[in-house]
Formats: C-alpha cells, sequence, structure tokens
C-alpha cells in the first residue's frame, strides 16, 4: 500500500526514492520541485520531465505562492479520518512557476474561497513526516504554523 | 450506408439495486449476461469468438481468458478495457474494431458488476466504496500528494469542474439541478430505473444536502450492482439477427490525464478530441443526431460535454440547458433511460447504460419512451476526472 496512516487513521504519504526530496523540502519549509532545463518546473516528483522525457532536471525551490485555479468544500468528509474537520476547502493551486498542486487550505474561512485568491504553502508536521496545505497568502515572511484544526 | 462495418444485435440490462441479492461470482454473472444477449440476438454461442471484459474479480490477472474458460468460448480477441466510466463505450468500439480488420466476426461485450457469495463461514459484509480509487498503490502519485490532503473518490473532483467552469463563465446552480431533473423525469418512463416513480423538483435538487460546493446530493449518482451487456458481429450476420441492426459507425477516444489536478485544461476535456474524430469518421453532422447518451455521473459532466462534444460553444452551455428540453419528449433528448442520474450508476454497467439505450431507441424497443425517429445517436463515456472519455456513433442499419 501506498499510504502510512496516524493511530487515528488519517492518511498520510509513504516517499519513496524519487519523491523523498519533495518531502525533505516540506521539513525545512521549502516547496521543492523539480526542474526541466527546457521545460521549467514540473510536478509531481517523476523520473524524467513529462514533457521532453530529460532526466536532467535538477531539485530547486519554488516561490511557495500561486493562487486557486479552482476549489470545492468538502462537507461531509470524503476521507473518514478527515470526517471531524469538514467542511474543509480543497484547491488545485496554480504556482507562480506554473505546476498545480492540490492540497487542503488552511486558516481560512472555507465560505470565502474564491478561484484566484492568492496562497502560499503551509507546512504541517506529522510525526516525521511533513505535509504541505496552502493558506492565503500573507506579507508576513514568518507565519505562524497550521491551524491546530490540523494537527 | 454507414462507411463501417460492425453492428450490434443484442442487449442484456439488469434493473441497478442498491443491495445486490442475488449473489453470484462475476464469472457467473458473465455466463449469464452471456447467454441473455445470445438469446437476444438469436446467436449461437458457437459463432463467438470475440470476448471483451472489464475486469474479472475472482481473477485480478488473466481477466478475459478466466472469463472465456469459464464460458467455454475459443476466442480470436480477447481483451479487458481499464478505463473507468469510458470502458463500456472503450469496450465497443474496440469489438467493433476488431471485428472490422477480421480479427473476429462476432464479439461479447460483458459488463457485470455484482457481489459475489461470501465465503462459507466468514461473516456478510457490505462492500465498500473504495474511495481511493487505487491510488493508494505503493508509489502513486495520489497516495502521496492527494489523498492525503482529501482529494479521493469522484465528487471533489467534478465539484473543482464546476467551479471553475462558475468563475470562468458564470453558472446558475439551478441549470445544473435542470439537467438533474430532467434525468429523472425520463426514468419515470423506464421501469428498470432506480428512481422510477420518484420524480423530483427543482426546488428538491437545490435543497438537497451540499457534498461539494456547488454540488448536491441530487446531482451525484448512486451506486449499485447491475450488469448489461451487448453483442457485437458483422453485417452479414446481422441480417439473421431478429432486431434492427445498429452499426458502430464513428468512434473516438482521447485522455489526457488521470487526477484533475493535472488535466490541461479543466474547462476544454477530451471528449472535444473524441467527439470530433467520432463524427468524422461517421461522416456525420452534429445536427443530424436524434439523441445523445452522455455519461452523467455529475450533473456538471452533462454541461461540459455538451460543450466540448460541440453541440454549442465554449461557455454556452448554460444557455443551451436552459433553452432545450432534455426530455425522451423533448426537443434535445438526452439519457432517455433516465441516465445514470436517473437509473443508478452499477459500476461499468452504468457506463454501458448509455449504449444499451441508444442501442434500444434505433432499435426501436424502447417502450414508453420510444423516440418518433431514432436514426442516429451520439453516445459517450466519462472516465476518472473527466481524463478519459470516448465518443461513438450509431447508426440505424
Amino acid at each position: 500500500m501506498g499510504l502510512q496512516h496516524t493511530e487515528s487513521g488519517r492518511p498520510l504519504p509513504l516517499p519513496n526514492p524519487t519523491t523523498q526530496p519533495y518531502f525533505d523540502g516540506a521539513k525545512e519549509r521549502k516547496l521543492r520541485m523539480q526542474r526541466c532545463p527546457r521545460d521549467g518546473f514540473f510536478f509531481y516528483p517523476r523520473s524524467r520531465c513529462p514533457v521532453c522525457l530529460g532526466d536532467d532536471w535538477s531539485w530547486e525551490d519554488t516561490s511557495g505562492r500561486g493562487s486557486v485555479h479552482s476549489f470545492t468544500v468538502d462537507r461531509i468528509g470524503h476521507v473518514p479520518a478527515l470526517r471531524e474537520l469538514a467542511p474543509f476547502a480543497i484547491a488545485i493551486v496554480e504556482l507562480e512557476e506554473g505546476p498545480r498542486i492540490t492540497a487542503r487550505l488552511v486558516d481560512v474561512d472555507a465560505d470565502s474561497v474564491e478561484v484566484g485568491l492568492a496562497v502560499e504553502a503551509s507546512y504541517e508536521d506529522v510525526g516525521d513526516m511533513t505535509v504541505v496545505h496552502f493558506r492565503p497568502a500573507s506579507s508576513a515572511t514568518s507565519a505562524p504554523a497550521t491551524s491546530p484544526a490540523f494537527a | 450506408m454507414p462507411k463501417r462495418s460492425a453492428t450490434i444485435v443484442g442487449l442484456s440490462e439488469w434493473t441497478p439495486k442498491r443491495v445486490w441479492d442475488e449473489p453470484m461470482f462475476s464469472l457467473e454473472a458473465h455466463a449469464r449476461l452471456a447467454a441473455e444477449v445470445l438469446e437476444d440476438a438469436g446467436i449461437d454461442k458457437a459463432e463467438v469468438d470475440g470476448f471483451v471484459v472489464s475486469g474479472v474479480y475472482e481473477s485480478p490477472m488473466f481477466g478475459p481468458s478466466a472469463a472465456a474458460e469459464y464460458l467455454g468460448i475459443h476466442t480470436n480477441f480477447a481483451e479487458l478495457v481499464d478505463l473507468g466510466g469510458a470502458t463500456a463505450c472503450g469496450m465497443i468500439w474496440r469489438a467493433a474494431a476488431a471485428i472490422e480488420v477480421g480479427a473476429c466476426e462476432t464479439c461479447l461485450v460483458l459488463c457485470p458488476s455484482v457481489t459475489p457469495p461470501f465465503p462459507t463461514g466468514a461473516a456478510p459484509r457490505k462492500m465498500d466504496f473504495p474511495i481511493y480509487l487505487g491510488g493508494d498503490a505503493w508509489g502513486s502519485p495520489q497516495g502521496q500528494f492527494e489523498i492525503p490532503e482529501g482529494l479521493v473518490a469522484a465528487t471533489p473532483s467534478f465539484a473543482m469542474v464546476a467551479q471553475r467552469y462558475m468563475a470562468r463563465y458564470g453558472l446558475r446552480e439551478e441549470t445544473l439541478a435542470k439537467i438533474a431533473v430532467e434525468a429523472r423525469d425520463n426514468a419515470q418512463r423506464n421501469p428498470q430505473a432506480i428512481f422510477h416513480d420518484k420524480p423530483i423538483t427543482i426546488d428538491d435538487v437545490m435543497n438537497s444536502r451540499m457534498v461539494c460546493d456547488p454540488l448536491k446530493l441530487l446531482e451525484i449518482v448512486m451506486p449499485c450492482f447491475g450488469g448489461a451487456a451487448v453483442l457485437l458481429t458483422t453485417p452479414e450476420r446481422a441480417k439473421r439477427t431478429p432486431h434492427r441492426p445498429v452499426y458502430v459507425s464513428g468512434f473516438g477516444e482521447h485522455c489526457t490525464h488521470k487526477s484533475i489536478t493535472y488535466a490541461p485544461d479543466l474547462l476544454d476535456n477530451p471528449i472535444r478530441v473524441a467527439a470530433d474524430r467520432a463524427f468524422a469518421m461517421a461522416g456525420a453532422e452534429r445536427s443530424a443526431v436524434d439523441m445523445a447518451s452522455m455519461y452523467d455521473c455529475f450533473t456538471i459532466t452533462v454541461l461540459v460535454t455538451i460543450e466540448n462534444a460541440g453541440f454549442c460553444g465554449k461557455g454556452e452551455g448554460e444557455k443551451f440547458v436552459s433553452e432545450h428540453s432534455l426530455r425522451w419528449d423533448g426537443d434535445w433528448p438526452l439519457n432517455t433511460h433516465g441516465g445514470q442520474l436517473g437509473m443508478g450508476q452499477a459500476g461499468t454497467a452504468g457506463g454501458m447504460s448509455h449504449a444499451t439505450e441508444a442501442v434500444r431507441q434505433l432499435m426501436g424497443r424502447a417502450g414508453e419512451r420510444q423516440l418518433a425517429k431514432a436514426d442516429l445517436a451520439y453516445v459517450n463515456g466519462t472516465g476518472g476526472m473527466m481524463a478519459e472519455q470516448v465518443a461513438l456513433i450509431f447508426e440505424g442499419a
């Protein structure tokens, strides 16, 4: 199985050698992705660039900033272990560097989310793992950790 | 005369049920569907030399040969199709193409979705809906980047298509509700529909529980058990069958992604390419279509499919749905069986229901919902998160 779970049953990523640098970056509060010298950043982590299939990419830190491309508010919590967090917003975030990534939005009233909302990566430590969410962008560069609701 | 040379000559479709009260193995269900569809077409089992399945639970590997062995059929063509909701349509064109190139002559296309008996001594348990949809396999991107964030099942993904649409073009939620209401209207004429005798109103949809904004409970299909099958053969053999043969006169398939996150464009869906290819192959015009049978896992799926399949322009879906009646007796009949929104979604048989209904209409077997004119049908399937889509053009002989 490609997941690990907390004691409460919350699903967590199970990294592999190809994806580990992304999660190492998250632990350092960096949104680290692969960049192809010809085609730019891509996500999720792969052995080769999904445009040219080249393998001469490098890991680089993105800005961690982007905007909500689309979103929904999950009112029931489709993942049983996340049910108590419902309603929560899930968004496809388009990063300034181009790639899209889907994550929960935290530190936000789910009913106030709109397409185009400026967001930034937000990191949550869960045991040995660090997972990436997004939150409304703020001018502060060292904002506090994520909402306790997601601990 | 259609340019292509494979015909659908028989069908079988089981009444969807929320709880399957006659447990049978998937292999047993394949055998029953095969017997029924052969009887419907009046074709002898000995003539069957092609076989397409969508998965055999008792044989996760070697599915087609497991089913062929169980049925005692020696195949010249044995195929397994894995395209989610587009599976049934994908199976049909593969069978048609195999017949056209001479790989086989008579081909079973079988989509059972049933509950197996429980092992002797084991406590019965309900079958769980697989909300991770296989995304929890070791190494899966979904398992690492999406499931932990709550993006599972299908509703959140299609809800994000709808939100993007609303932000881009504007869309009244009542328009989506109308799609659900007219599907139910059609289901009132289909005794097999799970929502037969249960009509709904726009208000019912609008007042139903919000599940994933903007999609409400009555805009979402009901998962069921069931089964459906069709039989294809050559036009020569079709002459010996009791029903009007239905030509598969065009088909197209296109796939661009798996997760909605990586869709190139949430509002420019693969069906655009698939439908263009299907209409071009058939040499048919969209204006000549007598009925459409479009995959409707959610209301928004129908609206964006009408646009992307080219029946109206981009951003004009709301106007189209508002200005046309999608009822069986309306000016633009859509999903005359009630769609899956009205009939229920019985696994891959749910996707097959769009094809069987078009076949039924073209054969003149649609009973109290029979269209006055049914010669050309547009059918499509949508798999995954608007990811893999198949378009078919059916033409009555």
